[in-house]
C-alpha cells in the first residue's frame, strides 16, 4: 500500500524561450557613472554582435515562477529517502551553505595578494589536516574538482613515482566490480587496463590477481568497501602483492562513508585515494555537482601532489610554487574551495567522535534494511555489508520483472529509486545505500515500499513494468532520445 | 533495529573486520561544534582575509554583480539537494532547467550543441584538445600564449602521457596571437589550435582570420573564453569547430577559485563527440514533452576504458546559477551590462599608460612607469583598493606590468585612486 505520497497540484510550465516577450527584462543597473562609448568604434564594427538570437526576455518575477515551478518537478534527499547506492545522500546541513557564503570567503578572488588571503588558507590547511587524520595518510591535496578528476590526480602521481624509479610501466588493474570511472581513468593517464574478476563472495579474487600483478602493473584500482558494500577482507595481503613487485595501490573512496573513524585506508596499505567530498563529506549534489574530489597520498608520493601547495612562511600561510616532482596542476587556482568550506563545517559539527557515529549509524541503517528485504529480494553475497547492501532481480525476474521496474515502482510510492544494474557483477543489482541521516520510521516505511512491490510482482507484474503511474511525466522515451538527438530549442520555422 | 540485525551493539557491526585494518584509535578532531560556534569560525576566517577592498583584479575571475533571484533559486532544496538527474520521471526540473542551459550556451557562442557543463573553463581546454584528436585523428596540439597561463598548465598536466604533443604560438608586438608563428608551426599534424578571446590580456584576436588558416590545414580551431560577459556585446566564434569556456562571470562567486562552471559547445557533426553529460528531448508515454539525460554511450559508466573521457560529476547548480543569471538578465540586459564594462575599462584605460594596442574589453595590460607593479599595488593597498594582477609570475617580459579589469562594480572614485597610483 502507498502510505508516503497523496496527489498534488502540479503546474505546467513552457520554456522560457517559449514565454519570452521582446522588451522584457528582470534586471536592474544603476546608470552608468563615467562616459559611454561607442562599441563600434573602440570595438571594431565586425566585433560587435547585432544581439543574441532568442536570448530570454521575461520579467524577474517571471523567472522566479519559472524556476520554481520547474523545481517542483524534481524529487530531493530533502522529500525524502534518496538510497542510491555509492552515491551517498545524506542531509546536506543549511549551515554548511551559510558560512560557505560568508562574505570575506565568498568574494575572495584567487589571485588576491596572500596576506589578504589568510583566512582563505587557514581554512584549506584546517580541512586538509582533518582528512590526513581521517584517512591516515601522510598529505592531502584539495585541488581535484570531483571523484573522477582525483582519480585522475592520484594515478598521474602513481605514474610520475614510477617513472622517477625508472620504468612507468603498462598496465592497471581494475576488478570487475569498480565503477566505470576507474577504467577511463587509467586510459588517460596512457595505461591499458585489465579487468580482475571477483569471487562468489564479491571480493577481490586473490589467486587472479596473484597471477596478473606482474612488472608490468603499475597499479591497481580498488574500491573498498567495495561496490556490493563488502569490506575487501584480503585487503592487507593484496596491498602487499602489489606493493612486493613494486607496484601501487589506489583507493576508489566513493564509500568512505563506511570506514570514517573505524579503518583508515593509510593504516591498511593504500599508497593514494581520494575522497568524494559531495558524498562522505555532505555537501550537497545539486542536481550532478559541483563536487570535490580531495586525494590523500601516502609519504611516498607527497613530492609529486599538484600545485601549488601550502606552506607556513613565519607566523603566515603563502602558496609554494617550487616543486620540481609536482605532476602539475589539475584545474586553475587551488580547488573548488566553496565546497571545501562545507566540509570543514561538516567536519567540525560532528567532531572526531561523531564521524565515528556517523560511520556506525550508516552500518546500522544499511544492515537493518537488508534485514527487512532479504526475505523479499535475493541478497547478492552473503558476506556482511558495510554501509549500503546490493540485491539481485533474481526473484522478480522469474516474473518478467526487472531491477528498472522495481526502481520506478518505487517513485510511485514516493521514494527516489536506489542505484539500478550497478555493479556489473551482480545480474539485475538494486544497490541500496540509505546513510545514517535517515530515521527508522523513514526506513521502515521505505521497505514497506520494497516489500509491497515484491508483492505486486507476484500478484501484478504488469503494474510494476509499466510503472511509474503517479508521476507527473509517465516513462521517458530514452531510446528516441539517443535516435535523434535534440540537445537544445530552435525556433520553430 | 539492533534485535532485528542480531547485534549487541552498534560496535558489532565492525567487530568483523580484521584486527590489523581496525582504527581503534580515536580521531584527533576537536568535539562536535554547535551551529553559532561554527559561524563563528568562518567569520573569523573571512576577517583574514581582505574585506571591504576595491578590486581590480580579473585575469580569469570577475567581479559581477550577483542578482537575489540567483540564490534563491538555487537555495531550493529541489535542485540543491537532488542527485544527477538519471531517473527522468522524478527530475524534469533539473533537466529542463540543464536544457535551457544548452540552448543559452549556444545562443552565446554560436554553437549547435553544448553539454550539461564541465568542471571549470581550464579542465575543459584539455577535453577540447583531446576531442579534437578523436576528429581528426591527428595528435598535436597549438596553443596561443595569450590563453590563461594556468589553462595551459592544465592542458600540459593532461596531455602529457596521452601521445599529444602541445607547443605554444608567440604574441605579437600589438598583444594578440602572432600569425607569422602560427603559420610557421601550423603542419599537417595539427588537430587543433587553441586560442582565447578576450585573450587573456583582455585584447580581441582575429577568429575569422585564424579559423580560415587553421581550417585550411584541416585542424580544428578551439576558441576559449574566460570572460562571459563580453559575449554580450562580442561577435561570438561562430567559425570555430570548438568553444570552451567559464561563467564564473555569471552569478558565481569569486570563492577563491571555485567550484564554477566551464562550457564545451560544437556544431552537431561532433555531438558524439562531446565528453560530459547532455540532455537531450524527447517524449514520455503520454506523448508530452520530456527531457532525459541521453548519449550516454559516450560515457565512462557505459564505455569504461574506451570512454571520451573519465567525467562523471557536472557542476550542474553552477550552470543553474549561469542560467538564472542569464535568464534575469535576458536579450537586452546582458548587452547593457557588457556596455557598462566596456565603458567603465575605457574609462580608467584611458587614464594610463597601455602596453598593446588592440581592441580590448573590460581587461587591458599598463605599464608601471618606472616603478614595480608590486609598489603600486601596495600602496593601493593602504587605500583599501586591490590593484592588478602582476604579470612577471606568468610572463617574464611583462615584469614591469599587470594586468587590470573593471567592471559594473568598479565606482569611478576608485578607478581615479588608481590612476593616481600611477602618476605618484
Amino acid at each position: 500500500m502507498i502510505k508516503k505520497v497523496s496527489k498534488h497540484i502540479v503546474q505546467n510550465e513552457p520554456l522560457l524561450f517559449e514565454q519570452s516577450s521582446p522588451g522584457k527584462w528582470g534586471y536592474q543597473l544603476p546608470p552608468l557613472d563615467v562616459p559611454p562609448v561607442d562599441a563600434a568604434s573602440v570595438l571594431g564594427k565586425e566585433n560587435v554582435r547585432a544581439e543574441i538570437e532568442d536570448f530570454p526576455e521575461v520579467s524577474e518575477f517571471e523567472a522566479l515562477r519559472h524556476f520554481t515551478r520547474l523545481s517542483t518537478w524534481n524529487y530531493a534527499i530533502d522529500l525524502g529517502l534518496y538510497p542510491l547506492g555509492s552515491c551517498t545522500m545524506k542531509y546536506n546541513p543549511r549551515v554548511n551553505e551559510l558560512v560557505a557564503r560568508t562574505e570575506g570567503l565568498a568574494w575572495a578572488h584567487p589571485y588576491q595578494p596572500e596576506a589578504l588571503a589568510q583566512g582563505c588558507m587557514e581554512v584549506i590547511a584546517a580541512l586538509e589536516r582533518a582528512l590526513e587524520e581521517i584517512t591516515g595518510m601522510a598529505a592531502v591535496t584539495l585541488q581535484p574538482a570531483a571523484g573522477a578528476h582525483g582519480e585522475f590526480t592520484g594515478i598521474l602521481m602513481m605514474r610520475a613515482l614510477l617513472e622517477k624509479r625508472g620504468n612507468a610501466r603498462k598496465k592497471i588493474l581494475v576488478p570487475d566490480s569498480a565503477h566505470g570511472t576507474n577504467p577511463a581513468t587509467a586510459t588517460m593517464v596512457g595505461y591499458s587496463v585489465e579487468n580482475i574478476k571477483s569471487n562468489s563472495r564479491g571480493m577481490v579474487d586473490l589467486e587472479a590477481l596473484e597471477r596478473a600483478v606482474t612488472e608490468d602493473v603499475a597499479g591497481l584500482m580498488i574500491t573498498n568497501p567495495n561496490t556490493v558494500g563488502v569490506f575487501e577482507e584480503n585487503i592487507r595481503k593484496i596491498c602487499g602483492l602489489l606493493h612486493d613487485k613494486g607496484a601501487l595501490v589506489y583507493m576508489d573512496g566513493a564509500n568512505m562513508n563506511a570506514l570514517v573513524g573505524v579503518a583508515r585506508p593509510g593504516n591498511f596499505g593504500v599508497d593514494v585515494m581520494h575522497l568524494n567530498l559531495h558524498k562522505t563529506f555532505s555537501t550537497p549534489h545539486g542536481g550532478g555537482g559541483p563536487g570535490a574530489g580531495a586525494v590523500a597520498v601516502a609519504e611516498v608520493l607527497k613530492p609529486f601532489l599538484p600545485g601549488p601547495r601550502l606552506k607556513r612562511a613565519g607566523d603566515k600561510w603563502a602558496w609554494n610554487y617550487d616543486l620540481p616532482d609536482s605532476i602539475g596542476r589539475v584545474r586553475a587556482f587551488y580547488g573548488n574551495f566553496g565546497v571545501l568550506v562545507r566540509a570543514l563545517a561538516y567536519v567540525m559539527a560532528h567532531g572526531g567522535n561523531g564521524l565515528r557515529q556517523a560511520t556506525l549509524d550508516a552500518l546500522l541503517n544499511a544492515n537493518y534494511l537488508r534485514a527487512l528485504l532479504e526475505p523479499y529480494y535475493e541478497i547478492a553475497y552473503k558476506a556482511p555489508s558495510m554501509h549500503e547492501c546490493v540485491f539481485s532481480d533474481d526473484r522478480q525476474a522469474k516474473k518478467g520483472v526487472r531491477t528498472g521496474d522495481i526502481a520506478k515502482r518505487l517513485i510511485d510510492y514516493g521514494f527516489h529509486p536506489y542505484t539500478v544494474s550497478f555493479p556489473l557483477i551482480v545480474r539485475g543489482a538494486l544497490m541500496i545505500e540509505p546513510t545514517e541521516t535517515e530515521s527508522k520510521q523513514e526506513l521502515d516505511l521505505f521497505a514497506d515500499a520494497m516489500i509491497s512491490i515484491a508483492q505486486e510482482v507476484d500478484q501484478n507484474p504488469e503494474l510494476v513494468k509499466t510503472a511509474p503511474h503517479m508521476t507527473r511525466t509517465p516513462r521517458v522515451d530514452e531510446v528516441r532520445a539517443a535516435r535523434q538527438p535534440v540537445v537544445r530549442w530552435k525556433r520553430p520555422q | 533495529m539492533l534485535a532485528k540485525i542480531g547485534a549487541k551493539s552498534l560496535e558489532d557491526l565492525v567487530s568483523y573486520l580484521p584486527a590489523d585494518v581496525r582504527f581503534n584509535g580515536k580521531l584527533q578532531i576537536d568535539d562536535g561544534k554547535s551551529e553559532f560556534e561554527i559561524v563563528d569560525y568562518f567569520k573569523a576566517a573571512a576577517a583574514h582575509n581582505a574585506n571591504g577592498y576595491a578590486s581590480f583584479l580579473g585575469a580569469g575571475v570577475y567581479n559581477h554583480y550577483r542578482p537575489v533571484l540567483v540564490d534563491t533559486v538555487v537555495s531550493r532544496g529541489e535542485f540543491l539537494t537532488s542527485y544527477t538527474p538519471y531517473q527522468a520521471e522524478i527530475s524534469q526540473g533539473t533537466l529542463t532547467s540543464i536544457f535551457e542551459f544548452q540552448t543559452m550556451v549556444c545562443q552565446l557562442t554560436g554553437m549547435d550543441v553544448a553539454n550539461a557543463s564541465m568542471y571549470d573553463g581550464s579542465s575543459a581546454v584539455p577535453e577540447a584538445a583531446m576531442m579534437a584528436v578523436r576528429v581528426t585523428r591527428r595528435d598535436r596540439v597549438l596553443i596561443a600564449r595569450t590563453v590563461h597561463p594556468e589553462y595551459r598548465e592544465v592542458l600540459a598536466t593532461y596531455t602529457r602521457h596521452q601521445g599529444i604533443p602541445v607547443d605554444e604560438i608567440a604574441y605579437a608586438k600589438n598583444g594578440r596571437l602572432d600569425l607569422d608563428d602560427l603559420k610557421k608551426k601550423l603542419t599537417n599534424e595539427v588537430a587543433a589550435v587553441i586560442i582565447q578571446t578576450p585573450n587573456f590580456f583582455g585584447l580581441l584576436e582575429q577568429v575569422k582570420e585564424i579559423a580560415a588558416l587553421v581550417q585550411s590545414k584541416g585542424a580544428l580551431l578551439v576558441v576559449v573564453f574566460t570572460e562571459a560577459v563580453a559575449l554580450g556585446l562580442i561577435e561570438p566564434p561562430r567559425e570555430a569547430d570548438i568553444v570552451v569556456g567559464e561563467l564564473q562571470s555569471f552569478a558565481i562567486s569569486p570563492s577563491y577559485g571555485g567550484p564554477y562552471a566551464g562550457i564545451i559547445a560544437t556544431h552537431e557533426k561532433y555531438i558524439r563527440q562531446i565528453p560530459g553529460r547532455l540532455v537531450g528531448e524527447t517524449v514520455d508515454a503520454e506523448g508530452k514533452r520530456a527531457y532525459c539525460l541521453t548519449l550516454a554511450t559516450r560515457e565512462q559508466h557505459i564505455r569504461r576504458e574506451k570512454a571520451t573521457s573519465n567525467i562523471c560529476t557536472n557542476q550542474a547548480l553552477l550552470a543553474l546559477m549561469a542560467t538564472v543569471f542569464m535568464t534575469v538578465y535576458g536579450k537586452q540586459g546582458l548587452r547593457e551590462l557588457a556596455e557598462q564594462n566596456l565603458a567603465k575599462a575605457h574609462y580608467l584605460a584611458g587614464k594610463l599608460p597601455l602596453v598593446f594596442d588592440a581592441p580590448f574589453f573590460n581587461e587591458f595590460v599598463v605599464r608601471a612607469n618606472g616603478r614595480t607593479p608590486e609598489q603600486i599595488n601596495n600602496e593601493l593597498i593602504e587605500k583599501k583598493i586591490v590593484g592588478g594582477l602582476p604579470l612577471g609570475r606568468f610572463y617574464a617580459e611583462l615584469k614591469d606590468s599587470m594586468l587590470l579589469c573593471a567592471t559594473e562594480m568598479s565606482r569611478r572614485q576608485d578607478m581615479d585612486t588608481v590612476a593616481a597610483g600611477f602618476r605618484a
